[in-house]
């Protein structure tokens, strides 16, 4: 069968075509649909079909690549991106596509007489649909994705908490594990952080982080050196026995960068410094 | 690669150089860059700018905006007719330099960027190609 | 006798001009007999390996006429860069700004009587 002739078939039957459709999809969904869900859902149906019908006027279903299937294919992009982003299982999303074949296939049964030729058909039709299925599946990842990696920036914003711990004294206490990526953000904004608070002295507490690989350490020596650049001090504090060893073994020079075992440690240093000191005096209960 | 717009400078006097750095810039600008993203790129340039004006005699820079597989970057391109680099690893090395520079040029060019293209010989000019492309 | 001098780069400098103010100073140094100099830089969107060792130059200078440089105002996106461009600025001091720069530099100089920290001569 040319595929117009198929392209006629579906006109001629659109609307049935359409209802036997949504009613195996509302089945498929499983789970109870709004009244505006299933309006939305009755409302990609029928442009999906339209779209499907017009495509099979000018395109073979196998070439996908085929102008005729633009359309068709920037619909499905669209329709995975909103369903990622509304809380769509993987399956619920590709199901759209598949749900299909049966309706469409028993459309078929009914009008081609001849079993060779049928069977034809529906592998024909069945590899199409499958395409487009599998190219909902690569726009839904390729979303969530997208939505992971806003997140991750989101994260990242959150989890540098630099600190104004006293006049002229900053400290970032860094947790969990260091990428280079996320060292760079905290890094920048903690040099940031010096000129917007005329900071003399800035904290790194690394009591935190389980591990630190080279480029780690790299990026801790660069965020020195350039805050020594811009007229400012670093102390590393938190440097517990398990990192000390690592940073040998890995032959990364610290020599140049004050290091203290203790956020405690480093806090002392920089009173004393910047002229501060911290005394035990007479409370006013003794 | 796809080439969404490009501009050219000749490089002939010190003015120049500044000349590429403020188009450099506005290319960064228009891209998005970070500040840090915007200074590194800048700074690359001038290091090659200076290295055409002092090495080749002068010649020409490319500004470029490239695309490639959705990410979008900044290309630059510097080409002379000069005398070309006999050793480029002696060249790229820190330290090295054979006219008036810190020697920081080349391989402080190629630190600044996330990819470097170089390409001479005696006596047949110099061709350094850099781009930097936006954080995702 | 012992002023400070007061830098501010305003501008993106070409090469020459960048060698001209190297001369400019270093002539000023000596007739204001000034025992400071501060270069403010803040307005500086970015300090290549020639504005960098002119700098240094600077700073080298100055001490060779008895006199101590204290750069100031370093934007981080600029001290980032340069320490990737590998860029060592050795014997460079700096300060967040002009008014820890001026505490730099009084610091520096105590004890040396002949030092009157106080005044200070903008230059152009």
């Amino acid at each position: 069968m040319p595929t117009s002739q198929l392209a006629r078939l579906l006109q001629n039957s659109f609307d049935q075509l359409l209802a036997e459709w949504k009613s195996s999809q509302f089945a498929t969904v499983g789970r109870r649909l709004s009244a505006s869900d299933e309006n939305t859902l009755s409302a990609n149906s029928r442009e999906f079909l339209t779209l499907f019908r017009q495509g099979l006027e000018t395109a073979e279903v196998q070439d996908q690549q085929a102008p005729g299937w633009a359309p068709i294919r920037e619909f499905l992009v669209a329709l995975s991106a909103s369903r990622a982003k509304e809380g769509y299982t993987p399956s619920e999303t590709a199901s759209f596509v598949f749900s299909l074949k049966e309706p469409l296939f028993k459309l078929l049964s009914g009008e081609i007489k001849d079993p060779v030729e049928l069977n034809r058909e529906i592998w024909n039709l069945s590899r199409g649909l499958d395409r487009f299925g599998l190219l909902t599946m690569e726009a839904y990842q390729k979303s969530r994705e997208e939505i992971i990696a806003r997140q991750q920036r989101e994260m990242l914003e959150l989890s540098t908490p630099v600190v104004r711990i006293w006049d002229n004294i900053l400290a970032v206490p860094l947790i969990g594990t260091l990428d280079s990526n996320r060292t760079q953000v905290i890094m920048e904004s903690l040099l940031e952080a010096i000129v917007s608070t005329r900071s003399d002295i800035a904290i790194i507490d690394i009591t935190g982080v389980p591990t630190v690989d080279t480029l780690v350490a790299q990026h801790l020596l660069k965020t020195v050196a350039a805050a020594r650049l811009m007229g400012a001090d670093c102390i590393i504090s938190g440097v517990r026995p398990q990192i000390a060893q690592t940073i040998i073994h890995l032959g990364v020079d610290l020599s140049a960068v004050t290091t203290k075992a203790t956020l405690a440690g480093a806090l002392q240093v920089a009173l004393q410094r910047t002229g501060a000191a911290i005394v035990k005096g007479h409370g006013a209960g003794r | 690669m796809q080439v969404q717009s490009s501009q050219s400078i000749s490089v002939r006097t010190s003015e120049d150089v500044v000349a590429v750095r403020q188009l450099v810039r506005k290319g960064s600008l228009l891209l998005g860059f970070t500040i840090v993203d915007q200074t590194k790129i800048v700074t690359a340039s001038s290091e090659l700018a200076r290295n055409l004006l002092i090495y080749g005699g002068g010649g020409v820079a490319i500004v470029e905006i490239v695309q490639n597989g959705g990410r979008s970057g900044l290309r630059l391109t510097f080409e002379d007719q000069g005398p070309g680099i006999p050793d480029i690893e002696l060249a790229l090395r820190d330290g090295y330099s054979s006219g008036t520079g810190m020697g920081l040029g080349l391989g402080g060019a190629k630190r600044l960027s996330h990819d470097f293209e170089i390409d001479s010989a005696p006596g047949k000019g110099t061709r350094v190609s850099i781009v930097r492309w936006k954080a995702l | 006798m012992g002023e400070f001098l007061l830098v501010t780069i305003q501008v993106d400098m070409h090469d020459r001009l960048a060698m001209s103010l190297q001369d400019d100073l270093t002539a000023q140094i000596v007739r204001h007999t000034a025992r400071g100099v501060l270069i403010d830089i803040s307005a500086l969107e970015m300090v290549d390996s020639f504005i960098g060792r002119m700098l240094s130059n600077i700073a080298n200078m100055a001490r060779l006429l008895d006199a101590e440089t204290v750069v100031v105002g370093m934007r981080p996106s600029v001290a980032i860069t340069l320490v990737e461009l590998g860029m060592p600025m050795r014997g460079i001091r700096t300060a967040l700004d002009v008014e820890k720069g001026m505490t730099a530099l009084k610091i520096a100089l105590q004890g040396d009587p002949s030092t009157d920290a106080g005044s200070v001569v903008p230059i152009d």
